[in-house]
Parts: C-alpha cells; structure tokens; sequence
C-alpha cells in the first residue's frame, strides 16, 4: 500500500488528488481465521495491529457491525492523560500516553496528537486534597503531574473565570503537561489502514450474531451476518456490546451499559489553549483543530442502548461551562451524540482470558477508554498471543470480582474521565 | 428526559427521581451462606439487556418510594411500572403495554 510522504502529496497532487488508494482493503470473509478480533473500533483495530507487527500472528480478521470508527471512537471528546491515582490504572495509562507519543510515526498516518496540557479544576478544600493527592501518587509513579494555584491555571487558559463570585470558584488546578488530544477519526483509520498493511483483515457491515464452541467448550468460531467465520482464538472488544456479546457464550458480565453524550460548538478562531476538565461542575472542553469547542457531558442515569442522552444532562454541562468561560456565552452549539460505553462497578477496565477457553475480553472502559487505546491494544493483543495476562494487564483479570482485588477508580475519580 | 409514572404519584419528570438498578436482584436472607461465586453474582453481575430491562427507581423527589419499571432499552419507552412487592409482569402484560404505543 502507499507510504504517505511529502512526496506522496506532491505527487497527488499533481493529478488533483483522484489518485489516492482506498486505505484498506475491503476483502471478503476466509472461511477461519487464527484471532478474529469483535469490535473494528480503536481498541479492537489496535490489538489486530500489534497482533501482527508485534507478535507475528497475521492471520487476523477485524469484525465490525457497523463501519470503522462509527462506534465510541468516533464518538468521544479526544482526552488523553495518565494522572490516574490507582498503581495499576496509572501503569496502563502511561503505557498508552508512551506509545501516543510515537504513533503517528509508527502508523505512518497523522493521529495529530497533540499535547497541550489537560488541567484539572479544584473548587473546594475537599477538591484540592484530592488532586494533591493524584498530584503525589503519580509523581511516584513517574508521571507528570502538578498544582497550579488559581492564577496559574488562569495563565495557563487564560479563559478560565477565576472570580470569587461563582458558586463554585475555583481554587487550583492540577495539570498534566504530557496530557492532551488526539484526532479520534485518524486513530481509527491509522491503525485499520497499518493492521490491514500487515494482512489484517477487516470486514465491515459484519454482525457477531453467534459465538460456536467445541464440546469441551472452546470457541471455534463465529455466526455473523456475512456467514460463518471459524476461529481458534476469539478477542471481544464490543464497548457497549459486550455483555451481549459474551452472552453468546453464555457469560454473564459485570458490565452495564450507559449512554454518554457530547457535544460541540460552531468552529471559531484558536482561542483555547489546553484541555480543562471539572469533576465537581461536571464538565470538561477542549477545541479541535477544525476550532469547534468540543465539550463532553455525563452519563445518563439509566442503562440503554439508545446512542443519545437527554437534553438535561447536557444542560447541566453547558451551565458550568458558561460559569468557568464567560467568553463561551454566546457561543451556538451545532451538534450533540451519545455512544454507549460499559461502566464496571470499581470504573476500572477488564482485560484478559474467561472462563471459555480461547474466548478474550477487552471491555468495561467506560467514559474513559480513548485515552488508553495504544496501550490496551498493544497489552490485549500480547494477552491473546501468549495465551497469559500481559503484566500490565494482569491486575485487570475478569476474576477479579470474584477475588474482591478491585482496582477502585470510582472512588479516586468519581465522575467520567 | 423520561416522563416516568410513579406508581403511587403519576407522571413526573426523570429529574424528580433517582435510578436504582437492576430490579428483583433478590437480597438473600443470611448473606453469611453465600459463596464467592454467588456474592459476585449478586454484587457484579447484571443482565445489562437490550431491550425489556426491569429496574428500580425511587421518588426521590416525590413520595420518596421505591417503585419497578419496564423499560425497552432501545427506544428508552417505560411500558409498565408497578409497586414495589407486586410481581414481575409476564410477556402478555408487557407486549399489551407495548401495543398500546402501536
């Protein structure tokens, strides 16, 4: 397939750019496959990737119900950090923002990742411990983090309302530097484009309808919408799917599946600079290079599979917004969503083997899981090529709700990351 | 915003009330008997359907009473809601309540 280069440009250019090739191949189903990978988002592309650049197994189809990055990676606001407070979550984020910062290289595709700071807003005594203590854990761990003062923060964003007059003033703000974002769209297509290179297949419009097992147990393969597709090793990256999903192999999960919404502005000039998150307001904004402001809202209270979420829940969002950036006031919004993201109990993700042999989960990411999608690829894939947890993986095991070794980031960040 | 029928109230708006889970995820008398197996089954494991779900809400705001709920997870349409104790409502009540959205 065509390196993408400053000559490569030249060249399309040229002939008007009608000559640029499709970015992957479009194949047909083989009849099995040695890893058919459930789940053609960011999550599921990148563990076919490093499946095939880093553990040689190239016989590896992608299913994807729907169309490559139509689901939650195309759906959320773009956040990478690693400032987590639990050990485990920080090793597996920082895992993540290791390789974010040599990814656009290694793909030979544009991700635009960008980091410009992610600022996290203090409004009470109570907010401020909190993060001093994020603050402390993750200089331990080995990963930038600081406190600004409320001035500082203002000079870091300079849009940011710190008067006292708000019924919420802020009070401080921990930043993570190395923290930012990243064009969601291209880290889908980057790495379906670079798996497919490598002899991924990826098949689109393809629904899982059925997971076939062995009479020992083991799967065998799938029944989907484009026939049946055999496989020795199943790997289910299905988001806000999985627990039906798993429920074809007869698995029950400790899952439930929330609509989160977001939203964004009309495109205006670069006027903000970072990425500021507010766990106690509930809200957090940042502006895409195309300068729409994009802004992220809660969950629903409910479970459901609707990919939309109520209009006061954005509402809720939109108010803090205008009380930390006057600025923003006027500002229309064109356009919200919702994608269907599956919560844990402790907020923490599952990764690794099940109880059926040969069957892998990747799931329970929750609000959060765009950040992480480089390192929970790359540490899924190497759990399904060595048939063992990865050890950065190995903390998040499904048994884990059986041994009681949660990993509780409910506590730690208590709102969607 | 759901417009959610309280039982004991009638319709109110979504923000009156507060969600409360999975309904008849039955408490078992002497939890002290329980497995490991079974206490996740308890605590962790849900249905998470697409489609009928039988879950809790409570009128936080209202009367302040727990009340179950059918709600089809696709459309987010509350097709029967009924008092806590009373039993879970079979597929003929729930397919009637359905019709009538028909």
């Amino acid at each position: 397939m065509e390196r993408y280069s400053f000559l490569a440009l030249v060249r399309n250019a040229l002939s008007g750019h009608e000559k640029w090739g499709e970015q992957w191949r479009s194949p047909e189903p083989k009849a099995a496959y040695d890893v058919v990978i459930v789940g053609g988002g960011g999550h599921g592309l990148a563990t076919a990737y490093y499946l095939a650049r880093e553990f040689g197994i190239t016989d590896v189809a992608v299913v994807e119900k729907g169309w490559i990055g139509g689901g939650n990676t195309g759906r959320n606001t773009t956040i990478i950090r690693s400032n987590y407070l639990q050990d485990e979550s920080a090793a597996i984020y920082e895992h993540a923002l290791k390789l974010w910062e040599g990814l656009s290289a290694e793909l030979n595709y544009n991700v635009m990742y960008s980091p410009r700071g992610v600022m996290m807003l203090a409004h009470s005594v109570h907010d401020e411990q909190v993060l001093k203590r994020h603050v402390h854990s993750n200089r331990l761990n080995g990963i930038d983090n600081e406190w600004l003062s409320a001035a500082e923060a203002k000079r870091f964003c300079p849009p940011l309302n710190i008067s006292l007059d708000l019924r919420y003033p802020v009070t401080g703000a921990a930043l993570q530097r190395r923290g930012g974002t990243a064009r969601h769209d291209a880290v889908a297509w980057g790495y379906a484009r670079a798996a497919s290179n490598l002899g991924v297949d990826i098949l689109e419009n393809c629904e899982v309808t059925g997971i076939e097992r062995a009479r020992d147990g083991a799967v065998t393969g799938l029944e989907t919408t484009r026939g049946r597709i055999g496989a020795r090793k199943i790997g289910v990256v299905a988001a806000g799917s999985t627990s039906l999903v798993m429920a074809m192999a007869g698995l029950r999960m400790p899952l439930e599946s929330y609509p989160l919404q977001a939203l964004v502005s009309e495109p205006v000039k670069p006027v903000f600079p970072c990425v500021v998150m507010s766990n106690t307001v509930h809200a957090y904004i940042s502006q895409s290079d195309k300068g729409e402001l994009v802004i992220g809202a809660g969950t629903d209270a409910y479970i459901s599979y609707s990919q939309r979420g109520s209009l006061h829940i954005a509402t809720h969002t939109l108010d803090a917004i205008c009380d930390l950036f006057p600025i923003f006031r006027r500002m229309k919004m064109l356009r919200n969503w919702g994608g269907i993201v599956d919560v844990t109990a402790d907020r923490s993700p599952i990764i690794g083997l099940t109880p059926v042999p040969g069957l892998y989960v990747n799931a329970g990411w929750g609000t959060g899981g765009f950040k992480a999608t480089p390192g929970s690829g790359h540490v899924f894939a190497a759990t399904i090529a060595r048939g063992e947890p990865h050890p950065v993986a190995a903390p998040f095991s499904l048994d884990r709700f059986l041994t009681g070794q949660l990993i509780d980031e409910a506590a730690a960040a208590a709102v969607a990351h | 915003m759901l417009l959610i029928p309280c039982p004991h109230c009638g319709p109110r708006p979504e923000i009156e009330f507060r969600y409360g889970g999975e309904a008849h995820v039955v408490r078992v008398p002497r939890p002290a008997d329980l497995d490991d197996e079974a206490w996740r089954a308890f605590l962790y494991l849900r249905t998470n359907p697409k489609g009928i779900h039988f879950e809790r809400w409570r009128h936080i705001h209202g009367c302040a009473r727990f009340f179950n709920c059918v709600r089809d997870t696709v459309s987010d349409r509350i097709l029967l809601t009924y008092k806590t104790g009373e039993p879970k409502p079979g597929e003929a009540a729930i397919a009637a309540s359905r019709d009538r959205y028909r």
